[in-house]
């Protein structure tokens, strides 16, 4: 049974009309952030507002044809897609044009393309062709495997063009396999184990590692609920730090304190194992390994933060964490952009009258943190409509994607969802102070002609197969 | 597992929650807190950058060499700009109304909304009279900076000069914007990012009538300058000083090292200029003046210049001929002057007595014996062989190599290798009697004045050089760079630098440098005389002092001034005792010096 229907009756225009008021209020608002009066002309393409609209045209030509290709084509082809992506991210970084720090660009003439936003739909592809194979199970620790196999590659692409930004989109993935049948445990233990990151950052290692000390013991005491061992338990670690402290005073071997507190700790577990594995003591199994893991955890992220991320980089998860607040670095642009969005007051100041957002944000101020603009000229109100019209958007897409038929089209609409919303979050999060600056663009928002045919491609090879959802079941 | 809630529902849930945690985020920011609110009374704001003042400069003793002296910038906003009374502004600032008018459309271009610099530098008096009158001058300010100031008028090319960032910079490093400063040569740009601190910005309300409101936010915005670090170099001032005055109506360079450690003591190119010249408002007219002079004042010969050594040159080859066994102390070779000339001295029976005498047919056979092994047939491809072998052993002494100073620049000089004669000749159509020049440093040997004191240092050391440095000590670390504490070593035995030791202590006390001799001290030294084709041969002299735990290693080096022995000995022997005793004993060889000619 095979039935072609007609695209153009099918598709699910209040999406397309969504999309259009976001791309149009972007475009507007890329005119006020960089409006000159020299240039009055919006339609002036030596402009960025003129560009945008040129690469607006574009995007409506790129979404035309995508919605006009047989919608078996992108399953078909998926795999494909995908490898030729990768092999673009491969060349730029060896061809690639180097620009801030970054080498991520392809410059054709006076047009660049990142082919990093690209790999984003491509990934997506790739992923919902494999979790749609025949009796595929998702919990299972191997399909896990070739799912992370399939994201690590691009990530790692990507963080070698000195873009980390991009890579993290993917951790956005966690959404699909939970839908996919994830136990909601990973969303939790995902949660927990930021919630450890972030306090490794803030605070130094060894409070970290003498909370999660004190929580094992008080876990242990809890379970337990006998004085004597607990009591025992502590008297053996403390004393065998203090011993290792006399030790390492005698032979003047100039360890820190924190290397003695983790001897102590590995000494002291061999004593708890014995006497766990003795009496059988099931649940202190369970603490002291997770104790063991959220150690590991907090070395790798210390070490990662210290020797793996450039110095940029960990000043822009630092400034969120309010680690140090660098004058005129992450924090300073954080700074001017809640004035800006502050001083917008209720109304905003009205089109073309912020000030702000035209004098700090020079590099930045159209792309990264457009939605400064729709602070400071629009007010509450605009700030407010634009997230409930992204709300919307995204909501419109869950449902979109539960109403498929295929898996291959369900776990593609869900990747479309999940990366809109990191997307979005961070985006509109940084600018207000409650997100890390990791410089990812607002879809439709932000200036720039690769993030917004990247983000077209991503939207319509979705609405195309939505579109043909009755067609067959694949 | 089974879940009691649908996925999708939990997924719109976050969804939902995280906008529901920004909208109230942002009712926040917009609404309730009035933190932001300074339009409301028709304020703008005004942010004045906070430059930090740079940090000085300090001599190995401690003495000021480089300070600090403020300016006054008036800066405009031109979107800020309200009811101006442009003719009276002029008169203040001394400007045509043209003048005016093009500088406006200036700032314009740059930015209406951003501060662009007006007016630089002006003078207190000037400053005084603005200043009285800012408040009807709605969308200027003043803006306080630090210019530099030099206590003594030397050094200027080691200390080198500030200047105002151009759009390349801006471009490429987000710290810069318009009208800052930043370090363009010498120390002060090899350590730009020590010396230049940090700047700040304050964020102030005006109203329209140009008058400070107060800060806005309570100053909680603000950020707060950090001084820049203090610096200490290795440069003795009082030496560097002479080195200076003996240069006088001189073309050339001096340069001194402390073997120990590769503090480099004093670094003379002449002729120099007057380092006030490059500062302020003044900078870029002086700047093209200089750089049009025939003199080349701007050009650190010290680093760069490119000096054909003479017969400083046959000191390597002495060391090299001994570690490859080709010659041994006892070696001895007739001065055969049609091998290739020389002076009128005793026969060379050995190789002390041929540094003493720099017998130049004595060092045509010893490089001959280098070059020609005999290990291969074709005198051709044994050539080859030997050129190899010989450019990396002269190159281990630190010679025809980029030496990593702390200063920008550096040329690396030319050490032949098999590859530059298969350039220059074709593969296969040179052998020795094409190269032998190379035997007495000339030909194709090409060195810098600063490896020629580096190689110095390598035999006061007796096989091992630390890269020659200007930098003593930052303030607040108590570390230099590494690359500066790590020894690099020549493989060559240290008795055969005792023998080349001997040989140039001769030389000082009764060879061809008796006049560089210092009165209890002992000075080993070797001259040279560099033939220049294009004019008078250039006058060479390394040395270093005291024989035992030398202090002070130097090389000197004046253009067109005949033979060695009478120009850059002198110059290196009062540098020495200058260095070593505080003073100079011998005032008329002082004055015979600076004289000169
Ligand atoms: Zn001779």
């Amino acid at each position: 049974m095979q039935r072609k229907v007609n695209v153009w009756t099918s598709i699910d225009w209040l999406t397309v009309t969504i999309y259009l008021i976001l791309v149009i209020a972007g475009w507007l608002n890329i005119y006020a952030a960089v409006f000159d009066e020299e240039h009055k002309s919006i339609l002036d393409i030596s402009q960025s507002y003129g560009k945008q609209l040129i690469w607006i045209f574009a995007a409506f030509a790129i979404a035309i044809i995508i919605l006009i290709i047989d919608s078996e084509f992108y399953s078909f082809f998926a795999y494909v897609v995908y490898g030729l992506l990768i092999l673009l991210l491969i060349s730029v970084l060896t061809m690639g044009k180097e620009v801030n720090g970054a080498r991520s660009w392809f410059e054709i003439g006076s047009l660049r393309l990142q082919p990093a936003e690209f790999t984003k739909f491509a990934t997506n592809l790739a992923v919902a062709k494999y979790l749609s194979t025949f009796h595929l199970k998702t919990y299972r620790i191997r399909t896990l495997i070739v799912v992370g196999i399939l994201m690590i590659v691009p990530v790692g692409l990507i963080i070698l063009q000195n873009d980390t930004g991009s890579a993290l989109v993917y951790a956005a993935f966690i959404f699909v396999l939970y839908r996919e049948g994830l136990s909601v445990g990973v969303l939790i233990v995902g949660f927990l184990l930021a919630v450890l990151f972030v306090l490794t950052l803030i605070a130094s290692k060894i409070s970290v590692l003498i909370g999660l000390l004190i929580l094992g013991f008080l876990l242990f005491g809890i379970f337990r609920q006998r004085l004597r061992e607990f009591i025992v338990a502590i008297s053996i670690y403390v004393g065998l730090t203090i011993v290792l402290w006399i030790l390492n005073e005698i032979f003047n071997y100039k360890t820190s304190m924190y290397n003695i507190y983790v001897a102590s700790i590995v000494l002291s577990s061999i004593v708890y194992i014995v006497h766990i594995y003795k009496k059988k003591i099931a649940i202190g199994f369970w603490i002291l390994g997770t104790l063991f893991i959220s150690i590991g955890f907090t070395f790798s992220v210390d070490y990662f933060f210290n020797n793996v991320l450039e110095q940029h980089q960990q000043e822009r998860i630092s400034e969120l964490l309010g680690v140090q607040s660098d004058p005129l670095g992450a924090g300073y642009n954080v700074n001017q952009s809640k004035i800006a969005i502050g001083s917008g007051g209720f109304f905003g100041k009205g089109f073309l009258q912020g000030t702000q957002t035209k004098y700090n944000f020079v590099p930045e101020q159209s792309t990264d943190f457009i939605f400064c603009t729709v602070g400071e000229e629009w007010g509450f109100l605009g700030t407010t409509f634009v997230i409930i019209l992204f709300v919307f958007f995204l909501l419109r897409l869950i449902m979109l994607a539960e109403r498929q038929r295929s898996t291959f089209s369900r776990v593609y609409g869900y990747g479309v969802v999940a990366i809109f919303f990191f997307h979005i979050v961070i985006n509109i999060g940084m600018t207000i102070g409650l997100a890390p600056v990791i410089g990812i663009p607002l879809p439709f928002f932000s200036y720039g002609g690769s993030s917004l045919w990247a983000f077209t491609f991503l939207l319509f090879i979705f609405l195309r197969l939505d579109a043909s959802r009755l067609e067959l079941l694949r | 597992m089974k879940s009691f809630i649908e996925k999708k529902i939990v997924i719109g849930a976050i969804i939902v929650l995280i906008a529901f945690i920004y909208i109230l985020r942002l009712f926040y920011l917009q609404v309730i807190d009035t933190k932001y609110k300074y339009s409301a009374d028709n304020n703008v704001l005004r942010y004045e950058t906070q430059y930090p003042a740079r940090g000085l400069i300090y001599d190995r003793y401690g003495e000021l060499m480089v300070f600090n002296e403020a300016a006054y910038d008036l800066m405009v906003i031109p979107r800020q700009i309200n009811n101006l009374d442009t003719l009276d502004l002029c008169n203040v600032l001394k400007i045509s109304i043209q003048d005016f008018r093009e500088k406006l459309y200036k700032a314009k271009v740059y930015s209406r909304y951003k501060p662009s610099l007006f007016v630089k530098q002006l003078s207190n008096e000037d400053y005084a009279i603005l200043q009285e009158k800012l408040h009807k001058y709605s969308g200027f300010f003043v803006q306080t900076r630090t210019l530099r100031a030099y206590l003594q008028k030397t050094a200027a090319h080691v200390l080198g000069y500030v200047g105002e960032v151009d759009d390349k910079i801006v471009s490429e490093k987000p710290y810069y914007k318009s009208g800052d400063y930043i370090g363009i040569s010498g120390i002060e740009k090899s350590y730009e990012e020590i010396l230049r601190g940090q700047k700040g910005v304050k964020i102030f309300m005006v109203d329209v009538h140009n008058r400070i409101k107060g800060s806005f936010a309570n100053g909680e915005l603000d950020t707060i300058p950090i001084v820049g670090k203090n610096i200490h170099l290795t440069i003795s001032a009082k030496l560097q000083l002479l080195g200076e005055k003996l240069m006088n109506k001189k073309t050339g360079s001096i340069v001194a090292i402390e073997p120990s450690t590769g503090e480099i003591l004093a670094l003379v190119s002449s002729p120099s200029y007057d380092p006030n010249l490059l500062v302020g408002r003044v900078r870029s007219e002086n700047y093209s003046k200089l750089n049009k002079d025939s003199i080349k004042p701007l050009f650190n010969r010290a680093l760069m210049a490119k000096y054909p050594p003479g017969s400083i040159f046959k000191i390597v080859e002495s060391l090299i001929g001994l570690e490859y066994g080709v010659i041994n102390p006892n070696t001895g070779f007739a001065c055969n002057k049609s091998l290739v000339n020389c002076h009128n001295h005793p026969t060379a029976t050995n190789l002390t007595m041929a540094i003493q005498h720099s017998c130049n047919p004595y060092y045509f056979m010893v490089y001959n014996r280098i070059i020609q092994q005999g290990v291969s047939t074709n005198r051709f491809k044994d050539s080859e062989i030997g050129v190899a072998r010989w450019s990396k052993s002269v190159k281990e002494f630190g010679l025809g190599q980029l030496l990593d100073i702390d200063l920008p620049g550096m040329k690396k000089g030319r050490i032949p290798d098999v590859d530059f004669y298969n350039r220059w000749y074709g593969e296969g159509r040179w052998a020795f009697s094409t190269i032998y020049s190379n035997g007495i440093g000339q030909g194709e040997v090409e060195i810098v004045p600063l490896q020629m004191a580096n190689f110095t240092s390598v035999i006061a050391n007796k096989g091992y050089y630390y890269t020659p440095h200007l930098i003593k000590k930052i303030e607040n670390t108590d570390t230099i760079p590494s690359k500066y504490l790590k020894k690099n070593k020549v493989n060559v035995k240290p008795e055969y630098f005792d023998l080349v030791t001997n040989a140039m202590e001769l030389v000082v006390e009764a060879g061809t440098a008796r006049r560089a001799k210092i009165k209890d001290i002992p000075v080993c030294g070797k001259t040279g005389t560099a033939e220049n084709p294009q004019g008078e041969d250039h006058s060479v002299f390394i040395a270093f002092a005291p024989r035992e735990n030398p202090k002070i290693a130097i090389a000197v080096y004046v253009e067109n001034a005949g033979f060695g022995g009478t120009w850059a000995a002198p110059i290196a022997s009062l540098m020495i005792e200058q260095y070593l005793t505080d003073s100079i004993s011998r005032p008329d060889l002082e004055k015979y010096v600076i004289d000169y000619k």
